[in-house]
Parts: structure tokens; C-alpha cells; sequence
């Protein structure tokens, strides 16, 4: 059909059910974050630490006489998503300061609202993007690495042996992406401006830190690790992979102290996730 | 013409917010196609619209769209449901095609159809040339017409248009309200217009409810709230020299002017000859009067009248109401 004749036509083709719209708010986020260059080069820079610790486990299987000194444990697994904190920080804060805040700003909520989806599920669909991202660079990398040991040593000895890991490196990595990403979600929810939500979660992090730092210099233990995010989060980590506590805090108190943050993340977006902003 | 049942239905419906009522125990119906919903700023025209799309739950009542009740079936309505918001709304970092066609995703469409409706809907609004833009760096206008083309990429039964005329130039204007009855008239889209703007619901719609503080204040076809056309009659009349002594005769009537007479005519004897014949004057801001004609008569028992009392009718032509006496009327403005 011409340009010029183009007009209005009703449409008779396939809709989808309600249920999966989710879907598309997650592929479009990612599609956006894909775009930007800048978020590509931080994507690479992510990745490093996985292709260190692969020439490591290389070594550790080719080279029998550094077999000592690159010894490949559960710890390393543990060690090298612990590493990846940082990476996980920067994506975090990159792709989820402006997740609901952008929207906020654009009145974007009151487009998606009157679609037939769900609060749930575009809350569901920004989580997805961020979550997808964190896994990106913890789990995706973490499982890679238990599959190259197996290839480099040719053999099942050490996964048979340590089962576990790789129920571990998934649920440590969905606990990590799942609070992050929810927390992250929560205080985009709370502006318009996607700058103050990230200098606002590097707050709750760094400052949950210092904290702790203070408490553990007045009382002289770590007991009081649990007000610390990321010791929290190393704590639930060390019980996952099954090696030595890293604080005094028993790690059922960790993993509580996580877990409320998860729910207090869901109460904030519950409230503010909304197609009609009341001021009363 | 689209489907003549009601196509939104309210019964006693009150929504708060916090102690404030936006709307209280509101009950009407909107028949299909073209309906204004009108309304001074704050009458709750859109907390009505907000609600009979589900976004906001109100304390009271119940409400249909489509044959569909609102607190059960929300995701089905919206799924048959447009909706142009008041204020700019996009989703940031988009081109038009990618947040049109998005939006059909969003509303169930495959993403393959979603993109060609969202080009046909784009050019279809008038926004063909703009569409590979950012919507970020679009003017007001453009903005409209994008809002126009979200709510229309899912082909919706019925399109909620809050303010479709905010911000735009006269030309801009008339090409969205031109596009708002081309829907509702050759498309056989039901539409819902909110607008404070008498001649854009005047131009775009059949029916009207007009609101205010929260109630309706009426509703009803256009035509049939302007009331019978051709009984009301705008009256200029002269009363001359040799029909009365007084040296300023021929100032109009409704300049208030009263001219003592031979038999002696005056202005106010006229008009009380004309309350006698069971007429009704009623002077106005401009240089005429009103006058009401009941029953079966019409302007020749004005000029009998005038005849009779050898008074010059200078100017008489039958009154057309405008949706802006009906909005007074309603709203109990003079």
C-alpha cells in the first residue's frame, strides 16, 4: 500500500494472554541497556575476573608443579563471586537507577498501567532486567567456571566431590542479584531522578559498612556484622558454599536481615508503583 | 456509526482521596461514539476516566466498560481500552516507533504486528516523518499526536482521550480534533473526550455529560440539552418617531430604551405586550434581545405583534443555543 493511503485499519491478528507482559518490559530493558556502548565496555570489564580465574583453573589441571599454589576448592568458587561484588555494585547502580525512576520522571507508569498488565508484573519486568544483568556476571561466569574445570581435567572427580557447588554458586547468586536488584529497585521507586537513587543505594551500602566498621571498633566483635549489607551477604555466602564464617553473626540472622530487605523493598514498591500519584 | 448501547456505565460511584471526594455517588451512562466529557478544572473528569480504567479503586459504586465490570475485569478492559493521558507521558530513551510499537507489545500484540501498526498509526496521527525521532525532542504538539498513537496501536473498541487539545496550535488543534472525529465517525471507535473546551466537544461529539465538583451536573445529546432550535429568536427592534414623541428613537431595545408614544408605545409597554402574548424577553450583553416562543408559533406572531403596536423589527433571526448556555445552564453560571 502507498505511503499516502496509509490510515487507520482495525487489526484482526493474535493478541497475547495476560500473564507474560513481563516479558516484554525485561526484553525491551535489555535491548536498551545492549545500545549503550558505555554499558557494553562495563559488561567486558566484568567479565576479567572470569578469565583469570579460567587461566587459573587451567594451570591448576595442566601444570602439576603450580597445582599447589593455584589449587582449585569450593572456596574459589565462593572467592571469585565475592570479587565479583564490585562489578555487581557498578551494574547495579548502571542499569538500576533509573529503572522505575526514568519512568517517574517521563509519567511513563500511567502508559503502562492502562495496558492490561499488572503493578506486579512490570515490577516483575524491571526486576528481570536487573536481576538478568547480575547473573550476567555472577552465576553465568561462576557455572562457566565449574564446567571449563571439568573440561580442562577431563574428568568428575572434583564436581562429584563437591556436589554441592553447583546448587550453591546458583542460589548465592540469586540471593546476591534478588536483594540487590530489589533494594535498587525500591529506591528508584522513591525519585525521579536517577542520580540521587544511585548516590542513594551507594549510601545504604557504604554507610551499612561504616557502620559496622564503628560498631565492630566500640565492641571489638563482629557479632554486630548483621547491620552491614554486603557482610551479610558474605555470610550467607560462606553457609551456601559450605566453608568457615567469615563474622560471629549466625548466618540464619544474615539471611533474615536479607530477607527483610527483600520485603521492605516489596512494601516500597507496592506503595509507589502506582498509575495515579495521590497527594492528599 | 459505533455500537449505540451504553459503552460505560456508573452506578453511585464515589471515589476519595484521603477525606477529598473527586467524585460523589456519580451515576450515568456513556452512550457509543463520540461523547464530551465536560467540565470546569477539578470537576473530576479524569479521576473518572483514571477509574473506569482501574487505576484508581473508588470507595463506592460500581462500573461497567464495554459490558465488563471495572473491579473484576481490569486487565480485559484495558486490553479493549486506549488511553491518552493529560500530561506528557513517553518511555524514556525511545523513538516513536520503538515506544508505539512497545506499547503494542505491552497491549498483547506479536512484536512483528505491533511494528507495522505502530508505522500505520504513526503516519495515521500525522507523525510519519517524525517517527525514527526521540520522542524526548518532540514539541508539545508532537507529543499530543504520540499520546493520540499509544492508545490507538492496539485498535481499541474505545479510546479515553484526556485533553487531546493541551498545548497544541490552532492548526495543530484542528487536525486533532479532525482526527478525534474521524474515529469516532469513520472508524467506528468509541471515544470519550475530557476536555474544559466547549467547541472541541461541541466539534468532535454527539452526547455530552458535563461535570462539576464532582457531580454530574447533565448529560444527554448535544442537540437535546440546546433545546428545540428555531423557537428562540434574537430581536432587534426600532420604535419610530412617528410611533411615539420621543427625538431618540431607534436606539435598540436592548439598550434599554424606552420612547414615550402617540397610543403611547414605549419600550417597556412593548415587551409587556409581547409577556401578554405569552413571550418571553429576556435582554442580553450585545445589542439584542431573546425572545422565547412557545408552543407551535414562531417569528410571525413577532412581527404581528410589532405590527400591531407599529413597532420596525430591525433584526430577527432564530436563536442557535451553544454548548457554552448549556454548560452555564448546568453548572448554574448565568
Amino acid at each position: 500500500m502507498p505511503i499516502h493511503d496509509q490510515g487507520y485499519r482495525h487489526y484482526g491478528g493474535q493478541r497475547s494472554a495476560p500473564g507474560r507482559r513481563w516479558a516484554v518490559i525485561a526484553r525491551a530493558g535489555v535491548r536498551t541497556m545492549f545500545s549503550k556502548r558505555a554499558f557494553i565496555g562495563l559488561l567486558l570489564l566484568s567479565w576479567l575476573p572470569f578469565f583469570v580465574r579460567a587461566v587459573q583453573i587451567y594451570i591448576s589441571t595442566s601444570v602439576p608443579q603450580a597445582a599447589a599454589l593455584v589449587q582449585v576448592t569450593p572456596a574459589t568458587f565462593k572467592d571469585f563471586l565475592e570479587q565479583q561484588s564490585i562489578w555487581v555494585f557498578f551494574i547495579t547502580v548502571y542499569v538500576g537507577a533509573g529503572l522505575i525512576a526514568n519512568d517517574r520522571r517521563a509519567n511513563a507508569l500511567q502508559i503502562y498501567l492502562s495496558k492490561p498488565l499488572t503493578r506486579v508484573e512490570y515490577m516483575f519486568g524491571k526486576l528481570a532486567i536487573l536481576m538478568g544483568f547480575l547473573l550476567l556476571v555472577t552465576g553465568v561466569p561462576g557455572l562457566m567456571l565449574l564446567v571449563l574445570q571439568i573440561l580442562f581435567t577431563g574428568e568428575l572427580t572434583f564436581f562429584r566431590e563437591n556436589l554441592h557447588l553447583l546448587p550453591a554458586i546458583t542460589l548465592f547468586s540469586v540471593i546476591q542479584a534478588l536483594t540487590f536488584s530489589s533494594t535498587m529497585l525500591a529506591l528508584s521507586s522513591l525519585s525521579k531522578s536517577s542520580r540521587y537513587v544511585a548516590i542513594l543505594y551507594a549510601a545504604v551500602i557504604f554507610m551499612s559498612q561504616a557502620i559496622y566498621g564503628v560498631l565492630r571498633q566500640v565492641t571489638g566483635d563482629t557479632n554486630v556484622a548483621w547491620v552491614s549489607l554486603p557482610a551479610n551477604m558474605t555470610q550467607v555466602g560462606s553457609a551456601i558454599f559450605r566453608v568457615p564464617l567469615q563474622y560471629k553473626t549466625p548466618w540464619p540472622v544474615s539471611l533474615t536481615v536479607l530477607a527483610g530487605l527483600i520485603l521492605a523493598s516489596a512494601v516500597v514498591l507496592e506503595r509507589r508503583v502506582r498509575g495515579v500519584e495521590i497527594v492528599t | 456509526m459505533p455500537e449505540l448501547d451504553p459503552v460505560v456505565s456508573l452506578e453511585n460511584v464515589t471515589v476519595m482521596y484521603g477525606s477529598q471526594a473527586a467524585l460523589r455517588d456519580v451515576s450515568t451512562v456513556f452512550p457509543g461514539g463520540a461523547v464530551g466529557l465536560l467540565g470546569p478544572n477539578g470537576a473530576g473528569k479524569s479521576s473518572m476516566i483514571k477509574s473506569l480504567l482501574g487505576l484508581i479503586v473508588p470507595s463506592r459504586g460500581r462500573m461497567r466498560v464495554l459490558g465488563l465490570d471495572v473491579a473484576h475485569a481490569a486487565l480485559q478492559i484495558r486490553a479493549r481500552v486506549g488511553y491518552m493521558p493529560e500530561t506528557d507521558s513517553h518511555i524514556p530513551g525511545m523513538n516513536a516507533v520503538s515506544f508505539v510499537s512497545y506499547c503494542g507489545e505491552l497491549a498483547g500484540l506479536p512484536r512483528v504486528d505491533a511494528l507495522q501498526r505502530a508505522h500505520e498509526v504513526l503516519f495515521y496521527v500525522g507523525l510519519g516523518e517524525a517517527r525514527y525521532r526521540n520522542v524526548e525532542t518532540y514539541s508539545s504538539g508532537m507529543k499530543q499526536r504520540i499520546k493520540l498513537a499509544q492508545a490507538l496501536v492496539h485498535d481499541p473498541d474505545l479510546v479515553f482521550l484526556d485533553e487531546p487539545t493541551n498545548g497544541m496550535d490552532p492548526k495543530g488543534r484542528d487536525e486533532m480534533l479532525d482526527l478525534v472525529r474521524d474515529l469516532a465517525l469513520a472508524k467506528n471507535v468509541n471515544v470519550i473526550v475530557s476536555s474544559h473546551l466547549l467547541p472541541d466537544i461541541e466539534y468532535t461529539c454527539n452526547h455530552v455529560v458535563v461535570m462539576d465538583k464532582g457531580q454530574i451536573a447533565t448529560a444527554g445529546p448535544i442537540a437535546g440539552l440546546k433545546g428545540p432550535q428555531g423557537r428562540v429568536f434574537e430581536l432587534r427592534f426600532k420604535i419610530p418617531a412617528a410611533a411615539g414623541m420621543s427625538p431618540i428613537a431607534g436606539m435598540s431595545a436592548a439598550a434599554g430604551t424606552s420612547v414615550g408614544a402617540r397610543t403611547p408605545v414605549t419600550f417597556d409597554s412593548f415587551l409587556e405586550r409581547m409577556r401578554l402574548a405569552g413571550l418571553e424577553c429576556h435582554a442580553t450583553e450585545d445589542d439584542v434581545m431573546r425572545v422565547f416562543v412557545p408552543g407551535e408559533g414562531g417569528a410571525r406572531d413577532i412581527f404581528a405583534i410589532a405590527a400591531a403596536e407599529r413597532v420596525q423589527i430591525r433584526h430577527l433571526r432564530p436563536s442557535v443555543p451553544t454548548l457554552e448556555d448549556v454548560f452555564a445552564r448546568a453548572v448554574g453560571e448565568d
